[in-house]
């Protein structure tokens, strides 16, 4: 069978503009060719800059941010787009080809209604009346599972869920029935419980309407639960390319493995969880009237790693900011090594600051672009030791040595940094200050699985060496599994589930527990369907 | 080690049994909260606060006219006092040599200016709010029939100012858009700058070199009389007009622009252009709309510019308007006038941002649309 997409050794550069030198061309992939047959679903999977996107967005003959396609052919159906002309290319963006963005929520128009935006393009191209386009619409929107078909249309953005976005994204871009959808990450910036409807109701919908999809994720584990075929990309390059099953089941080559048995480090709990470094009672915070705690209470005991579990809106972060004091709680204590802590951080000597530290997920906007990594690094040195001069010097290139980064870095810019050294460098940062106790808010979410990885290693290394409790605010079950002692599950402010990790891991759960478990895509091959399957007759059960 | 610390490990706690804990905290978690955080603000939510949370884009609104009604009286004050502490005298200016004191009393005394100030700004007040802004002092006349008149002269030159410029200062902003940095752009920005660079007064005898003198083309002195015809008036109000656009495009067209590439760069832009949209669409239908806050504040900035700040133009035109009105007015210190023309000027400008205000917010769909 002839294929639909068919992409032939892919070149595309672009134009980088660096700081006090010339501009250069950079190649951003090379040498890239795959083939998507009519009614296939191919992942392309890779870390960020792996270019990704950039490919996908290719089969619309479209380049983001001044990226040029310099190299090979994208057939579509047997002919070039590359070397349509602008009123060519239109005609087959939202026409044969669409696209689902990764944030949906951005990638709506504010002002107009969701209705008009997702039978846009079917009446801009004629394929079909405004009458069938709306009854179409209320059709997907049906077939996505949204609540209400017949009048989800007629709301605005604003007024549905980031899960719902998505949906209605997704069937925006099946609405002028394409041959192709290029779906850029669409289940990343969502709740892992919101992905796994998501997922079944994008993989129910490109079943129903035989469409071929392009399937773009850093994901490993949910591009298994979706494709026919997965492509590994990795600097621009083709890693690997094959079938599902064997890619998952029997890679061969080594990056490919690495992304396979990324989720698999597990870490042994503490076996002795008395004692308390840290300890939170009956604590109630929020903002003005809005309460964004509720009677949590928690501790952690020295040396250990307690990881605060939840989804976004849960109050992990809020936790966080009351722990430091930035947020001074509206009720209950917090305890610091058997001395009650001021609730303000105004009210805490220096020494108490020292004692907590912070790491924050976006390492680039917590870092000041223009100090040098020794500048980063030192101040706290200065500030809580006096340290000046050779001996800061010293210090520096030792905390260097000890996030394994080494002192050649120390004259660096944030810029110059890739996403997993600034995290270190945040980490040195923290551990300038030789806390007892660092608040840790989804140091790698935003990083590569890979990269991930390497962090959470280095923090407990870190915690051998020098007995640093981490409080570990994540979403991630697999990080929980990989790192914590204990555990704690957040919900809607609660506290939902506190104990060690082998207790609240393990049955029998609280539905909200159960729920987020089941959620974690896992790497193997049908998962999906099992969960539904599960869910379905749990509900018939009921 | 902490004083109470248990002597053993941690049991698992489940804080509440499964069907309580997944409950949204809404209804139970926020009466708890009122009760214990501020007792105080239990008792108050008023009917205000209700129909602020039932209907926020009315509430906005209504909040906005209050606040425009609000500043004018604010205005009024300050025009009267500001008129009061005016330096010179009204009765000197007009007895000119003859000015003895016996007779500057006396004119003083016609007018009612020994009352007291705070008398004269209430019976002041209270004749503007019915439309009658005393007698001028210098002529005798309603002040209220002169204004009218000449009031509908500037209102009609600005009008037509208005209806050419802002259109053409969108259109021209979405054109820049399309091709920015390109050719078209470029011409566009250096005429539009360089129209707002030379002083309108210049602009005004430039155009009255070509278009009168030379070309003879076009009507000047622009002075509008009762009898003329609708045709007449618009012939001669041609080079003002012109004028006048040329000065406020510049100012709308860059904030036009400026305010559509700024939405151009955001996803669902992108969203719009890989659904095959053509250029123009997208900028009209998918930029626009999330430009229209700033655009329009800058419009109404510039529209009461063509009703407040003609002066210089009407008197390089001699068009009898206001501008004009309030100039002769100062010079003889006709206080009645120059307080009539400074009350209506500034309602001009209150309610044209006002305005403003009120369709930015009834543009945005979050506050139409409540959740």
């Amino acid at each position: 069978m002839a294929s639909l997409l068919s992409v032939k050794n892919l070149k595309i550069e672009a134009t980088s503009y660096p700081p006090g030198e010339p501009p250069r061309t950079v190649t951003l992939v090379e040498g890239v060719s795959f083939d998507v047959e009519k009614g296939k679903v191919l992942g392309l999977i890779g870390e960020s800059g792996a270019g990704k996107s950039t490919i996908g967005l290719t089969s619309l003959a479209y380049g983001r941010g001044g990226v040029r396609i310099t190299g090979g052919e994208v057939l579509l159906d047997g002919e070039d787009i590359l070397k349509l002309s602008p009123a060519g290319i239109r005609k087959v963006r939202g026409c044969k080809v669409c696209y689902v963005a990764q944030s949906a929520a951005a990638a709506f128009n504010p002002a107009h209604r969701l209705g008009e935006q997702v039978i846009e393009a079917s009446l801009k191209h004629g394929i079909m009346s405004r009458a069938e386009a709306e009854k179409r619409a209320v059709h997907l929107f049906g077939v996505l599972g949204l609540p209400n078909p017949e009048t989800f249309g007629q709301r605005y953005p604003h007024q549905v869920s980031g899960g719902q976005l998505q949906r209605a994204m997704t069937a925006m871009a099946l609405c002028p029935n394409p041959e192709l959808i290029v779906f850029d990450e669409p289940t990343t910036a969502l709740d892992v419980t919101t992905q796994i409807d998501v997922l079944a109701a994008i993989k129910h919908a490109i079943e129903e309407t035989h469409t071929a999809a392009l399937y773009i994720t850093h994901d490993l584990a949910v591009v298994a639960q979706i494709t026919d075929d997965i492509l590994v990309l990795r600097h621009g390059k083709m890693v690997e390319y094959g079938p599902v099953k064997q890619i998952i089941e029997a890679p061969r080559e080594d990056y490919t493995r690495a992304l396979v048995n990324v989720r698999g480090t597990k870490r042994e709990e503490a076996a002795d969880q008395s004692g308390a470094l840290l300890r939170v009672e009956n604590v109630t915070a929020g903002y003005g009237m809005l309460r964004v705690l509720q009677d949590v209470s928690l501790h952690l005991p020295k040396g250990q790693t307690l990881a605060v579990v939840g989804e976004s809106g849960s109050g992990k972060s809020t936790l966080a900011r009351v722990i430091t004091g930035l947020l001074p709680p509206q009720e209950g204590r917090i305890t610091f090594d058997g001395k009650p802590l001021p609730k303000a951080l105004k009210g805490r000597s220096n020494d108490e600051l020292r004692r907590i530290q912070m790491i924050y997920q976006m390492a680039d906007t917590a870092m000041n672009p223009r100090q040098t990594v020794r500048d980063i690094i030192g101040r706290p040195l200065t500030f809580y030791y006096g340290l000046r001069g050779e001996k800061k010097t010293a210090r520096v290139k030792e905390l260097l040595e000890q996030i394994e980064m080494g002192g050649r870095f120390a004259d660096r810019y944030p810029a110059e940094l890739s996403g997993g050294q600034k995290q270190r460098v945040a980490i040195a940062r923290a551990l300038a200050a030789s806390p007892e106790l660092i608040l840790c808010d989804e140091p790698t979410s935003a990083l590569d699985p890979l990269v991930a990885e390497g962090i959470l290693n280095l923090l407990h290394k870190l915690q051998e060496e020098t007995q640093v409790s981490y409080v570990f605010i994540t979403h991630d079950i697999a990080i929980v599994r990989a790192i914590a002692d204990s555990v704690a599950v957040m919900h809607r402010g609660r506290l939902v589930r506190f104990g060690p990790k082998s207790k609240v891991l393990s049955p029998p759960f609280d539905d909200y527990t159960d729920l987020l478990l089941k959620s974690v895509p896992e790497m193997e091959i049908g998962w999906l369907e099992r969960v539904l399957e599960t869910r379905r007759m749990e509900s018939a059960g009921n | 080690m902490a004083a109470g610390g248990p002597a053993h490990g941690p049991e698992l706690t489940t804080a509440a049994v499964a069907g309580e804990a997944l409950q949204p905290s809404g209804a139970a978690g926020s009466i708890a909260s009122t009760g214990a955080g501020s007792p105080g603000s239990e008792g108050k939510p008023s009917a205000w606060a209700g129909f602020k949370k039932k209907s926020p884009l009315a509430a906005l609104v209504i909040q906005r006219l209050a606040l425009s009604v609000m500043l004018l009286f604010a205005v009024s004050l300050m025009i009267f006092g500001g008129v009061e502490a005016l330096p010179g005298d009204f009765a000197s200016t007009y007895l000119g040599q003859s000015a003895t004191p016996q007779a500057v009393e006396n004119i003083r005394k016609d007018l009612g200016l020994d009352r007291p100030a705070a008398t004269r700004y209430f019976e002041w007040l209270g004749g503007a709010l019915q439309g009658d802004f005393g007698r001028s002092w210098a002529s005798k006349q309603s002040v209220s029939e002169q204004i009218g008149k000449r009031l509908g002269n500037s209102l009609f030159l600005a009008f037509f100012a208005a209806a050419i410029s802002v259109p053409l200062a969108v259109g021209l902003g979405m054109l820049a858009v399309q091709y920015r940095n390109r050719l078209p752009d470029k011409i566009i920005n250096v005429i539009s700058l360089a129209a707002i660079s030379l002083p309108e007064f210049f602009v005004g005898y430039l155009l009255i070199l070509f278009f009168a003198v030379q070309l003879g083309v076009a009507t000047f002195p622009a002075t509008v009389y009762d009898s003329m015809t609708f045709g007449q008036r618009l012939s001669a109000i041609a080079l003002p007009t012109a004028t006048l656009v040329l000065v406020v495009l510049a100012h709308m067209m860059r904030m036009t622009r400026a305010a559509i590439l700024n939405v151009m760069s955001s996803a669902y832009v992108e969203t719009a252009e890989l659904k095959g949209l053509s250029g123009l669409r997208i900028i009209a239908r998918h930029a626009a709309p999330n430009a229209v806050a700033p655009v329009v504040n800058v419009i109404a900035l510039n529209l009461a510019y063509l009703v407040v700040g003609v002066v210089v133009v009407e008197v390089v035109f001699v068009y009898p308007g206001m501008g004009q009105y309030m100039v002769d007015a100062v010079t003889v210190r006709d206080m009645p006038v120059v307080q009539a023309c400074g009350l209506i000027f500034a309602a001009f400008y209150i309610f044209l941002n006002m305005v403003a205000d009120i369709i930015a917010i009834v543009a945005n769909p979050r506050l139409r649309h409540p959740r």
